[in-house]
């Protein structure tokens, strides 16, 4: 896999903080990750998790309250916007809505280009318009939809756009915060296929954030799954979902429909709702719905994530407190 | 062996100022009672449309129903009176709604709301409704306190379980359930898919149940119908879909889902998208996106055939008779 | 990767297809709208030619041919001074339209500074510069216009400038607004995540996208502000003598209103005439410029 290569993006003690009428609202709290160039990192959770608010965080455009962020070696947690300038180009997002992240009176050609005028790439008009064409070719959006505008495309058509605009610039990380979510089933496998195939050929590093499990385990090199705020599991893919540790990543996995009858389905029903991230009190954030609960100590003290088994962390007093690597089950 | 809805040759058209948009064409749709159906399809397919056919609630204009009988019960839906329809609906048949944040009213209470259904429909005075709609929250795993809280107060899985016990209230015999969980986070649908399916069991309501995510079908439902730009191309019993898909969409439907358990590399989509609904090709609607497409499927439509007790498939490849593949190559 | 001629050719080119084809497609298949156009179009005609429609002079009088009733040499009739009211009628298009455009021009330009800058930067500057806006709402409109041009002086450009910035706040107010919901879409974000400064995501995709409420809320309130200027001409407040503008000529009329109404219903009608084409335009342009309209 990618054990050799250098780490392109870091986070350490990372915390976004949101102040609102009712307190102040932990969307990212202490996550500490790496991602390493040429890889795929995998971000689930459930909405109101925060993981949108660490992609983009992550890229700058949401500013830190606390920690740091390193891209290619570079802290980029303070730089003004003038700064990040060089970083802009070398960074990209796609969005999840392929209705709201294009804006509806620029034309596809113009959205596409955008990023290159900004960027002042080309000097000279002809070069330009060949690269955007060349953009269209290469995310499989015939060049008579130069002229079109947003609202007379498919759902599948305005994300092909909106992908063209985030490798304009040739980028060596961009952030996929639910890409395909809003898409068809058929049109999901297509835009994936191609997200799959720009990596391959570009090798480009993501971090995508999805709340679908299955479109993550295809995509992900690892996955990191968040709770609230928090990276309560980080593991590779084929790891996490063979032998998930943390209560929370078990139910998350157990309640995806599985499209076979006659399937085996053990589920676990979470009781009652996700709790506040407003001003959190001390202790295991998922305590409260918890099937193994380990009492006292969940309640208290905030789990912090470790490595309990090469390359798996998780954050739960469940391992960390019996040391061992295989969990006792309660269920 | 009676059946509770029966659909026959429904045709729904949208007359905008931009074209005719065949929204259902020709659609032959039956439920027995107690008995879920997943219909599943994509955006366009033109699931919600039929939906509201049944209901009567489509917005006329621009929709003009064509064609068709929806009988329920043995009585034809579409050639009832205004106010027989109001009888029926919320009462008989009841429908829920996507989206949870809209489908109640902001400035109501919740159990004001489910209370309003119930005295509606029978002859009880407003508090004693009240008093049934506390307990339907009850029912649906809410405390009955919270009757007097308004719906920002809840989150979105207990809002939809609040729009669940105002369709369940007066007990219909049907439940129209259009994508209830694709708004919600899949541990909150785990949750709110298990409520549907203990209410349906102990209340033996028959269910129509619209998703695109065959994992749900799976679950919950009995028979499933595949639609695909207007029409129905293929239905059955839950076996018979799942193990034995025969139309080319279905098949690409379960190829092109990424799989939990397998380790495929890339996914197979299914190549280019559902044609433009006012401009429906001639011949099969399918043929341009279809692998095994053969001469004659771009001209001449096919009819629905049953291949099999109770499996329809609408498609050239299948004989009918013998339930044989045209093309041989099975 | 070899491209061949053709490529190259078809590479080298981009026609900017604007939206404005699309606009004017859905506007024409409104027939109210078209009919706003049409009775505009009749009012620019007029103001044009106003000079060369009559032989009648708008401003001499001729004392021999006092409020003649209308006929075939004189269409409206003449006034108290003898004058052709028809040909006044004319020339007064000129002064209605030209204050209607200059006072929405004061006041868009206006309002889009301010609610721009509101809008955008949100936080304190939002909060100084929207209550002084709520001030300037409160006070009653005309009280506003009476006051500037006492200030400035009697006349129709101060009479302009008057209504222009009384309605500066109504504009601040929509473009803030508008401003408000855009500032938080995706396609900002991805330009800002492109590196566009602040100046360019204001004038690029914010005043774009904002521009729809604000060219209908122009449109109708030019109809507006062509009453408010009758209104204040009514009073004597307006222009002077013997400028041939409406609402001066409604009220001199006014004291024949018994036995010459035609002093007044002429007048009077080219109001009504005016505001109901703005108003028809207005919602028309509404109707065409936004893309999400149901059928």
């Amino acid at each position: 896999m990618n054990d050799s290569h250098e780490i392109l993006l870091e986070m350490k003690g990372l915390k976004t903080f949101f102040p609102t009428k009712a307190g102040l609202l932990h969307a990212v709290d202490d996550v500490n990750i790496f991602i390493r160039r040429g890889e795929t990192l995998g971000l689930v959770g459930e909405s109101g998790c925060g993981k949108s608010t660490l992609g983009r965080t992550a890229i700058r455009l949401l500013n830190a309250t606390e920690g740091q962020i390193f891209f290619e070696g570079e802290d980029i947690t303070r730089l003004t916007s003038k700064q990040l300038r060089h970083i802009r180009k070398k960074v990209q997002i796609v969005f999840q809505d392929p209705y709201a992240s294009l804006d509806g009176r620029k034309s596809v050609f113009e959205s596409i280009g955008e990023p290159l005028r900004i960027q002042k790439t080309f000097s000279d008009r002809q070069s330009y318009i060949r690269r955007v064409y060349e953009l269209m070719d290469t995310v499989g959006l015939a060049r008579r939809f130069a002229n079109a505008y947003p609202h007379e495309l498919d759902g599948g058509r305005r994300q092909r756009v909106g992908i063209a605009r985030a490798i304009a610039t040739n980028p060596v990380f961009m952030v996929l915060d639910e890409p395909v979510s809003a898409l068809d089933v058929s049109i999901q496998a297509q835009i994936l296929n191609l997200l799959m195939q720009l990596q391959r050929d570009y090798s480009f590093t993501y971090l995508f954030i999805s709340h679908d499990l299955s479109v993550v385990k295809h995509i992900s090199d690892r996955i990191a799954v968040m709770y609230l705020g928090r990276i309560v599991e980080l593991a590779d893919y084929r790891e996490l979902f063979s032998d998930p540790l943390h209560p929370y990543t078990k139910a998350l996995l157990s309640a995806v429909p599985i499209p076979k009858i006659d399937a085996e389905r053990k589920r676990i029903i979470l009781e009652g709702d996700v709790t506040s991230p407003i001003d959190p009190k001390p202790g295991c954030r998922f305590a409260g719905r918890c099937q193994n609960c380990c009492g006292s100590v969940c309640y208290s003290e905030t789990p912090e994530i470790q490595e309990v088994v090469p390359g798996h962390f998780v954050a739960c007093h469940l391992h960390t407190m019996s040391g061992k690597k295989k969990e006792q089950e309660g269920t | 062996m009676s059946k509770l809805l029966e659909i026959k040759n429904l045709t729904v058209h949208y007359e905008t100022v931009d074209g005719v948009i065949h929204a259902v064409e020709g659609l032959n749709l039956s439920l027995e009672k107690g008995q879920t159906l997943g219909l599943v399809g994509e955006t366009g397919a033109g699931k919600t449309t039929t939906m509201k056919a049944i209901m009567r609630i489509l917005p006329e204009p621009p929709a003009k129903l064509k064609s068709g009988e929806i009988f329920f019960a043995g009585e034809d839906l579409l050639k009832k009176t205004v106010s027989e329809m109001r009888k029926i609906r919320g009462k008989r048949i009841s429908m829920i709604f996507q989206d949870p944040m809209t489908s109640l009213n902001p400035i109501m209470t919740v159990g004001h709301q489910i209370a309003e259904v119930i005295h509606i429909h029978n002859n009880i005075s407003k508090r004693d409704a009240e008093v049934e709609a506390a307990k339907m929250l009850e029912t649906v795993g809410i405390k009955a306190e919270r009757a007097n809280d308004y719906p920002h107060q809840f989150s979105g899985g207990m809002k939809q379980r609040v729009v669940i016990a105002m369709a369940l209230a007066c007990n219909p015999d049907l439940l129209i359930a259009d994508e209830p969980t694709t708004a919600l986070d899949v541990t909150i649908q785990a949750q709110v898919l298990e409520l549907m399916r203990l209410l349906k069991v102990q209340r033996e309501t028959a269910m129509i149940l619209i998703t695109h995510d065959l994992g749900i079908v799976a679950e919950t439902c009995d028979s499933v119908a595949i639609m695909y730009a207007g029409e129905i191309v293929e239905k059955g019993s839950l076996s018979d879909i799942f193990n034995d898909a025969r139309h080319p969409y279905t098949k690409g439907l379960f190829a092109c889902i990424p799989d939990l358990f397998s380790e495929a590399e890339m996914l197979t989509p299914i190549p280019g998208q559902m044609p433009d609904p006012s401009e429906l090709p001639a011949g099969c609607n399918f043929c341009s996106r279809c692998a095994y497409a053969m001469e004659g499927c771009g001209s001449r439509d096919p009819a629905m055939r049953e291949i099999a007790p109770g499996h329809f498939v609408k498609c050239h490849r299948w004989t009918g008779e013998t339930g044989k593949d045209v093309l041989d190559d099975e | 990767m070899k491209e061949n001629n053709m490529q190259k050719q078809e590479a080298l080119t981009y026609k900017h297809r604007g939206q404005g084809a699309e606009i004017w497609r859905r506007f024409r298949k409104s027939k109210t709208a078209m009919l706003g156009l049409f009775m505009l179009l009749v009012l620019v005609f007029l103001a044009i030619f106003a000079d060369v429609l009559t032989p009648y002079d708008a401003t001499k009088s001729d004392a021999a041919n006092r409020m003649l009733q209308p006929s075939a040499e004189h269409l409206f009739g003449t006034d108290e001074l003898g004058r052709d009211i028809f040909t006044r009628i004319a020339m007064g298009t000129r002064i209605s339209l030209t204050v209607g455009l200059v006072s929405v021009t004061i006041s868009a330009v206006g309002g889009i500074i301010l609610g721009s800058i509101a809008g955008y930067y949100g936080g304190k500057v939002d909060t100084i510069i929207m209550r002084f806006v709520d001030i300037w709402m409160a006070i009653p409109s005309l009280l506003l216009n009476i006051t500037i041009v006492a200030v400035l002086g009697v006349g129709l450009e101060n009479v302009m400038i008057a209504i222009g910035i009384s309605n500066i706040p109504g504009y601040c107010r929509t473009i803030r607004a508008s401003i408000m919901s855009i500032k938080g879409s995706e396609y900002i974000e991805a330009a800002k995540a492109s590196g566009a400064s602040d100046a360019r995501i204001i004038l690029s995709h914010i005043i774009p996208n904002s521009l729809a409420p604000l060219i209908v809320q122009a449109t109708l309130r030019m109809g507006a502000s062509i009453l408010i200027c009758a209104s204040m001409s009514f009073m004597g407040l307006g222009v002077v003598p013997p400028t041939p503008e409406w609402g001066a000529m409604l009220s001199t009329g006014r004291s024949f209103l018994r036995d010459h109404p035609h002093l007044c219903t002429f007048p009077g009608g080219a109001i009504m005439y005016t505001v109901l084409a703005m108003n028809l335009l207005g919602d028309g342009i509404r109707d065409a410029l936004d893309p999400k309209l149901k059928n």
